[in-house]
């Protein structure tokens, strides 16, 4: 076999390893499951009435594409957190220490986290459907929203790969790996339209990148219009991936 | 090249403006045991680390199985197992998994995979938790399951690091069990270690360490033999009893006997047998019974302290 077809195995045998680990471990299923689960259920239910949204279908067609970017992101955090405690626990070492691809270890994280976020996000679907959320837009715009969330998710995971690679220490991913992520998608178009901000907050949030993702994905799911935010979410996401991907890859391959 | 397995030249590696390795020199002959002994922080893990193409040196070279781990980094991680103290096993899957996990990384087919994981599962006692997750073993049970999972690759060398640092004395000399049939079946082997006695057990040659650089290096005996002298050493049962051997035997050796509690022990030079005679002459005038009377080799804590100055254990980083 080629260095490429090796390359492509590892990287398999390292996602499935991952993946098993996840279906094992019952914390893992909850954060990935449960608690998305009840925060659709929070926002639909607790804030989602004193949330004014005009689209069709209401705030619940309004939430659900906001929510699933937001899960996207956050389901990132365990990609700091697993990789932080293998660094740790001298896992890498022994890894690296092996004749297998080097691209392998991250690779098969990589893989691992986009299968576990796409079940996570086929979960609030389902969710969402039973407590009134529709796509509006036809199966293949659905398909694309859900796409789109994976790409932002995937993004994401390049980001806090490099934060768990660099602080190498579960503690200190623990405090420092997610808390970043909680104003660029709060303060973002995902929950409330932004015109509800005070105006000095609307200048970032209308120009961050989570805004013009979360906006494109409910465009997609609702059948509305597009205008810049497809394309501008695409050069946002591209430049995450040009720039942390090789970060992720370089501080991996320094660490000790 | 052709008999030398493992060979350091002038390896230095500095870490800022910390030098954890100022130029050592080894060699580990093919087939033999490289016991490589030193206090915590001496710079044994980052020998190891080199070796294993975890690390870079500052300068020198290092090549195993003809291999520069600069150079050739790849062809080194085809030739060498690594097992070592932070056990690197996957706790949630179960031994089987783990040693299956590691041999399809090590590109064997799955039927061959499953095959090799079987035979060392058998091979180091673990088949009746084969299929219990790793998570449920035992600290000895692990160590035995990460060295397994290094030899799945059939290594010609194997680097243990620390392989029984904080074991209990029971799966420790299980573990050196183990390990002394890996070296039966000819794989060359280099561990380090920071206990004394376990580089006395399993080792042929022994390079000792201290802060970076090597301060001795020879079989454990040649060590021993710098230290000079054999020891009588003998028990006593009571401090009565202590009180007249010591004056019994006052003066027998080089200096005055040394008491542990009821242990006594004499140091005697090069006149071993001679001043052993001369011991039981004495202590049978005087009445004194004893128990466990013999000479002894001194011990490689004896040896670390003539080296060094200070004793191995104290020195912590």
């Amino acid at each position: 076999m080629s260095t490429m077809t090796w390359a492509m195995a590892d990287t398999w045998v390292m996602a499935k390893r991952n993946l098993t680990v996840w279906l094992r471990v019952p914390a893992y299923l909850v954060f990935t499951i449960v608690q998305p689960t009840i925060f659709t259920l929070l926002f639909r239910y607790v804030f989602g009435g004193a949330i004014h949204a005009d689209v069709p279908g209401g705030y619940v067609n309004y939430l659900l594409p906001g929510i699933i970017g937001q899960t996207a992101a956050f389901a990132s955090f365990a990609t700091a957190i697993s990789l932080a405690v293998e660094v740790q626990k001298g896992v890498v070492d022994r890894m690296r220490a092996m004749p297998m691809a080097r691209s392998a270890f991250l690779g098969g994280r990589l893989l691992a986290d986009v299968v576990r976020m796409t079940i996570t996000i086929l979960v609030i679907v389902g969710v969402g459907y039973a407590v009134g959320f529709r796509f509006q837009g036809g199966f293949g715009r659905a398909v694309a929203m859900v796409a789109l969330a994976i790409v932002l998710g995937a993004a994401v995971c390049c980001i806090s790969a490099t934060i768990g690679l660099w602080l190498k220490d579960e503690e200190s991913t623990q405090a420092f790996g997610m808390i970043w992520m909680f104003p660029l998608t709060f303060v973002s178009s995902a929950f409330v339209p932004v015109s509800s901000m005070p105006g000095w907050l609307q200048a970032f949030a209308v120009n961050q990148p989570i805004t013009h993702v979360v906006n494109a994905m409910r465009a997609l799911a609702l059948g509305l219009p597009l205008r810049d935010d497809l394309w501008l979410s695409a050069v946002w996401l591209t430049a995450i991936f040009v720039v942390f991907a090789p970060l992720a890859v370089r501080v991996y391959k320094r660490v000790s | 090249m052709s008999d030398v397995a493992v060979a350091l030249e002038g390896i230095t590696k500095s870490f800022g403006n910390v030098e954890a390795l100022r130029g050592v020199d080894l060699t580990v002959p093919r087939g033999s045991v490289l016991g490589v002994l030193g206090p915590n922080g001496a710079g044994k893990t980052t020998a190891v680390r080199i070796l294993a193409t975890l690390l870079r040196p500052t300068s020198g070279k290092a090549y195993v199985e003809g291999h520069d781990v600069v150079r050739d980094p790849a062809a080194v991680r085809r030739t060498i197992g690594l097992a070592g103290q932070a056990t690197a096993l996957v706790d949630e899957l179960t031994g089987r998994e783990n040693l299956v996990m590691v041999g399809r990384l090590h590109h064997l087919p799955k039927a061959e995979a499953e095959a090799r994981a079987a035979a060392l599962l058998a091979q180091f006692d673990l088949v009746d938790a084969a299929d219990r997750t790793a998570k449920t073993y035992s600290g000895g049970m692990r160590r035995r399951l990460d060295l397994a999972a290094s030899l799945v690759g059939h290594p010609k060398v194997l680097f243990l690091d620390e392989p029984t640092t904080g074991l209990d004395p029971r799966s420790r000399i299980a573990m050196w069990d183990v390990i002394r049939g890996l070296v039966r079946e000819g794989t060359t082997l280099l561990l380090t270690t920071q206990y004394l006695d376990e580089a006395d057990e399993l080792a042929d040659n022994i390079v000792v360490i201290d802060r970076g650089k090597v301060i001795a290096e020879g079989t454990s005996d040649a060590l021993k033999d710098r230290v000079g002298g054999d020891v009588v050493a003998f028990s006593v049962a009571s401090e009565a009893a202590a009180r007249a051997a010591v004056d019994a035997v006052a003066n027998v050796g080089d200096s005055a006997p040394a008491v542990a509690g009821l242990d006594i022990s004499v140091a005697v030079g090069a006149r071993g047998s001679e001043a052993l005679l001369d011991v039981v002459r004495r202590l049978d005038a005087a009445g004194v019974a004893v128990s466990g009377l013999g000479i002894r080799r001194p011990s490689l804590d004896d040896v670390f302290l003539a080296l060094t100055g200070h004793v191995a254990e104290e020195e912590s980083a």
